[in-house]
């Protein structure tokens, strides 16, 4: 940030670069290290020096394999294998031939401390887990293994450019910078240009037979001090940069922290290079950078659209945010998005031409860009991008046109005949008018090119066939070619103007679309409860906007993640699919179609991540169909954010709800230890003292071993409850039944009335659980009732329920308790010694795992009523 | 000669109780404090009846009943506490005779035992079961109420029949599905209930308060004998 009164103080490290270094360490501290040799081409030896280093931690006892190494039948690199296995190259079948691949899967299960895995850039057979071999080596880090590998400066990705133009060749192995920068180690392979022109004439560097043609020119003395230096550069940043990160509180550059940088990417060509040419500036500058993309209302071509979506792969792996936005101004669209992001510099291309003629070009963004930039600094930087990637105009796609243009001619031809049958009515210059409205009207259904080619027809087939002399295209009146001036102009902006508006309509359109279905997919989200619902909800917009199965595999419940899709999802993953979700989950990137990791695969995996943890994986399946063009991925990814959200907040609901049941049993347990121990010590007193009388009182010892009996049932039956082994077994039940074993559970049914109403139907439900939550009422109801008046036990039907009533004539309830009663350890005040104040809570619970529900309230006439009621659950059939 | 009886049991405690109760009742009563010394303990006392408790240090009761069931039916009586409804079920269906759960009366006990004794006495085959003003000619396939015969649909038959044959026994869910429906029984278990309903409101002078047969809360059903 440039603004002054955000510039921290000197000498005050900066958290975020402090916390920064703070992952960086811990996630070294479960990674493998990595080892660039790193040269300035082949031949300087990077091989050899690695074998040597690796010969050197065979001797220090480190366990070490050879993933891969490339010897070229060399005697001397063969010996520097001795002692270490070699695994066994992996067979890999594409389309009928053997492929042979490092064995990276076996590498894995090996898990040696550390591995040898030659040439960093070779890019694997199609069909392997990655389509680079770096990919690999990253994998491989991540599961804790060291590795050594060898690299080339100019298979760095942000060298390729001027690699190719000061040698000539293009490279298409690279590596990403982002390579170097996990390196934790890098080392110079050096050898001067003469030494190396000395080996490679001795015939000891392997050049390839494909390299061999270049590899004269290649080698070049010129050719070889740049990359030599380009080297060496490579490693002296890397160098500094791993010295600064060991001094985390050096004084840091306030404005240089605080850069963002921002690249233009667009269809063209240039905007690779422009990519790798910010990567290289954002590096330099330690800043974080992003990319962005403006959709403008002229449509692209499919071969546009392909290498628009390719630059920003190109982008989002070299580590930029992709930012996509839209807007008829281009300028004005990469501003709005600039400042939305906090840049600090904004990069583009720099056009070719003379600069009037750019300065002077409306459509051009730059020359407006520069004007209303304010604080944001443009750096225009000049692109080279030579014939081998040409640019298509987005027009230039002739058999998407061939229908309008016919379309256009068939109109012209129309038009021209009915302007021969009415020219003699109206005259010639009424017909200029109908070929103006035809124009008019063709725009608003046809592109702009038809739409031109249209306007100019007419005004030529006019002059030709109407304006006098007849059949030539020469006017021979003043006041005609005036007219046929006008018209053909008329003609012209009519025809732009009505096309350039449709496009803007189409636009808006596409991105109302968008923008509708994320609101619908928000809205619908906001609505659902639960998680399961908004998968479902989630799935159907993507069947619904792309047409796509989907599938979506979340952690479950206690947060693992077990890589089962969930049961609504769409599309039955494959086996592979599976892995490939699980790999996206486990590394947090996406994988799948269009992606680095297993793009041959069935569909694209997308991680779903919130605050930095995955919550699950949302795949689409793609099939036979083509890869999502970038606002289809916008669009997709922003579905899975969202669905990534409930998920999470789904979790921390899950999470908070365990926090407050921690928090609860915390005071329960207080108050179940007090209350457990008065309960249990008050009988074991009353029997000791029972018996020490002369005469045993028999009556006492009775009471308190109810009582004892009570407290310990309770507790079991809430230990059951709370474990979760409470199972009910629904049967077919007989509420009279139920009502009768309830009074003989509690041991005083000749102190309860019942009133059972004949003809009950059967219902559904545990006996067991609801006779011994009846058996809690009756028991209550006996000891809190009036001893004169019997308890009241009364089964009826209401409706779809049967109401099981139990009434008592006791002091009934007293402010509100009615609810309270119902929680644990809550006993009446002045409620007669005896019992923890678990027994209605038991019940409760008991009730409701029927869907059945149990209130309490006081009698008209005085004293409490309980009212239990459960749902009858169908009727009866019995089997034949 | 008096009875021998055999107590399973590692708490000290109870076995001390149930000796002066079995004693005291006209039993010779022996103990064996793990089911291992309990299996030995069968072998050379040939106890008349045995009282096992379903909590043993060494080997669970189960497994020692199980044990026992290889090569000898004598009665067996399981000492249960209350919240064990799955063992006590698991005790039963595995051959035990009859169960008393903890805290239990002396008296209660002791009938258990006598009855399970009776039961194992080749008795004299009588195809009529009387219980109060009930008559039933299992062979001859008629049940009479106060004289008057009683109509039951083939599945109440096989259940009253059943019952009859161990009657005075607790007869578990699982073994009145298996005896009564087979191997299709599971299906029927819920219908179990309505079953029993339908069977007492023929063969009960009150169904209301049922006197021939018994629910066993989370166990089964048991017969109720007429003596």
């Amino acid at each position: 940030m440039r603004n002054d009164e955000f510039v921290p103080d000197e000498n005050r490290p900066n958290p975020d670069a402090l916390l920064a270094a703070i992952h960086a360490d811990e996630s070294k501290a479960r990674r493998g290290r990595l080892k660039v040799f790193f040269g300035m081409c082949p031949g300087v030896g990077k091989t050899y020096a690695m074998l040597e280093a690796a010969q050197r931690k065979v001797k220090e006892g480190v366990e070490v394999v050879i993933g891969v190494v490339e010897t070229h039948g060399r005697a001397e690199t063969l010996a520097m294998l001795e002692g270490m296995p070699i695994v066994p190259r992996a067979k890999i079948e594409h389309r009928g031939a053997v492929l042979e691949e490092m064995d990276f899967e076996a590498i894995l299960i090996w898990h040696p401390r550390l591995v040898i895995v030659d040439e960093l850039a070779h890019t694997n057979a199609p069909g392997s887990r990655h389509p680079k071999r770096y990919q690999d080596v990253l994998e491989l880090l991540d599961a804790g293994i060291d590795v050594y590998t060898t690299l080339n400066v100019q298979h760095v990705e942000s060298r390729t450019d001027a690699v190719r133009q000061f040698t000539g060749v293009i490279v298409r192995e690279t590596v990403p910078d982002s390579m170097l920068d996990v390196a934790d180690e890098i080392e110079l392979v050096d050898l001067t240009p003469e030494r190396l022109r000395q080996r490679l004439s001795e015939g000891k560097v392997y050049l390839g037979d494909r390299a061999v043609a270049a590899g004269e020119n290649f080698f070049r003395e010129g050719n070889l001090t740049a990359l030599r230096e380009m080297a060496l550069r490579l490693t002296a940043e890397h160098v500094d940069r791993s010295l600064r990160a060991m001094q985390p509180t050096a004084k840091s550059d306030p404005w240089r922290s605080g850069d963002r940088l921002a690249v233009a990417v667009s269809a063209s060509p240039h905007s690779a290079e422009l990519v790798r040419w910010t990567r290289r500036y954002a590096a330099s500058l330690e800043a974080p950078w992003i990319a962005v993309a403006v959709e403008s209302p002229e449509s692209l071509g499919p071969e546009d659209e392909k290498r628009r979506t390719a630059n920003l792969a190109l982008a989002r792996q070299l580590g930029a945010e992709v930012v996509l936005t839209s807007g008829a101004h281009i300028g004005e669209a990469l501003l709005l998005a600039a400042q939305e992001h906090a840049v600090t510099q904004l990069v583009m291309g720099k056009p070719d031409g003379p600069p009037w003629r750019w300065l002077l070009n409306r459509r051009s963004p730059i020359p407006w860009l520069i004007q209303h930039s304010g604080r944001i600094d443009v750096q225009l930087v000049r692109t080279e991008a030579k014939g081998d990637r040409p640019l298509v105009p987005a027009r230039d796609r002739p058999q998407m046109y061939f229908r309008e243009f016919g379309i256009a001619l068939g109109i012209a031809a129309g038009a021209t005949i009915f302007c021969q049958l009415v020219q003699g009515l109206i005259g010639y210059w009424s017909v200029a008018l109908v070929y103006l409205l035809t124009v008019t009207l063709a725009a608003a259904t046809l592109r702009r090119g038809p739409t031109l080619l249209l306007a100019a027809l007419s005004a030529l087939l006019w002059n030709f066939l109407f304006i006098p002399p007849l059949y030539t295209f020469y006017i021979s009146k003043p006041h005609d070619v005036m007219m046929f001036a006008m018209f053909f102009i008329v003609a012209i902006v009519i025809g732009q103007l009505t096309s350039r508006l449709r496009e803007r309509e189409r636009l808006e359109h596409r991105r109302e679309q968008r923008a509708n279905a994320l609101y619908q997919l928000t809205r619908r989200l906001a609505a659902v409860t639960s998680r399961d619902a908004a998968v479902k909800e989630v799935l159907a917009q993507i069947q619904k906007n792309f047409g796509l199965n989907a599938a979506a595999l979340l952690r479950d419940d206690s947060g693992a993640f077990a890589g089962n899709a969930h049961p609504a999802s769409t599309w039955k993953l494959s086996t592979k699919e599976e892995g490939v979700a699980a790999w996206a989950f486990q590394n947090k990137r996406a994988a799948g179609r269009d992606t680095d990791t297993l793009p041959d695969g069935e569909g694209l995996h997308l991680p779903l991540i919130v605050a930095d943890r995955v919550e699950g994986v949302l795949g689409v399946e793609l099939g036979a169909a083509d890869s999502l063009v970038p606002e289809q991925r916008e669009l997709l990814e922003a579905f899975a954010s969202q669905l990534a959200i409930v998920a999470e907040k789904e979790r921390l609901a899950h999470v908070q709800r365990r926090a407050q049941v921690v928090a609860e049993s915390e005071r329960l347990q207080k108050t179940l230890f007090d209350s457990v121990s008065h309960e249990l010590k008050t009988p074991i007193a009353a029997i000791r003292a029972a018996l020490d009388q002369p005469e045993v009182n028999r009556d006492e010892i009775q009471r308190a071993n109810d009582r004892l009996r009570r407290t310990v049932d309770h507790l079991l039956d809430a230990t059951r409850i709370e474990s979760g082994m409470l199972k009910p077994v629904i049967e077919w039940c007989d509420a009279g039944e139920l009502a009768r074993e309830a009074c003989e559970l509690t041991g005083v049914g000749e102190r309860v009335q019942m009133d059972i109403a004949p003809d009950l139907p059967p219902l559904r439900a545990d006996h067991g659980l609801i006779a011994q939550a009846l058996a809690t009422l009756v028991d209550n109801a006996t000891i809190y009732g009036s001893a004169s008046e019997p308890a009241l036990l009364t089964v009826r039907r209401n409706g779809d329920l049967i109401r099981f009533e139990v009434a008592d004539r006791g002091a009934g309830f007293t402010d509100g308790t009615e609810e309270k009663i119902f929680e644990k350890f809550f006993r009446l005040p002045g409620s007669p010694a005896g019992g923890v104040g678990l027994g209605l809570s038991i019940a409760r619970h008991l009730v409701e795992a029927h869907r059945g529900t149990l209130t309490a309230e006081n009698r008209p006439a005085g004293g409490a009523r309980f009212i239990l009621q459960l749902p009858i659950g169908g009727e009866l059939k019995l089997p034949a | 000669m008096k009875p021998t009886a055999l107590i399973i049991d590692d708490e000290v405690q109870i076995r001390r109780l149930l000796t002066v109760a079995l004693e005291g009742a006209g039993y010779n009563a022996r103990e064996a404090e793990t089911g291992t010394l309990g299996l030995q303990a069968v072998a050379h006392l040939r106890p008349d009846v045995i009282l096992l408790d379903l909590g043993l240090p060494d080997l669970d009761g189960l497994t020692v009943l199980k044990r026992l069931r290889e090569w000898s039916a004598t009665p067996v009586v399981i000492l249960t506490v209350r919240d064990d409804e799955t063992d006590k079920v698991a005790a039963l269906d595995a051959g035990a005779d009859d169960y008393v759960t903890k805290p239990f009366s002396t008296v209660e006990l002791l009938a258990r035992l006598r009855a399970a004794q009776r039961r194992a006495q080749p008795r004299e085959e009588t195809s009529i079961f009387r219980h109060g003003d009930l008559e039933v000619d299992v062979v001859a396939h008629i049940a009479k109420r106060a004289g008057d015969e009683v109509k039951l649909s083939a599945t109440e038959w096989a259940l009253l029949a059943l019952l009859i044959r161990h009657a005075g026994r607790v007869l578990t869910h699982r073994q009145i599905l298996r005896e009564v429906w087979g191997p299709k029984a599971e299906e029927h278990r819920q219908y179990l209930r309505v079953y029993f309903t339908h069977l007492r409101k023929k063969i009960e002078s009150d169904p209301a308060h049922p006197k021939i047969i018994r629910t066993e809360p989370g166990i089964g059903y048991r017969l109720i004998t007429g003596d």
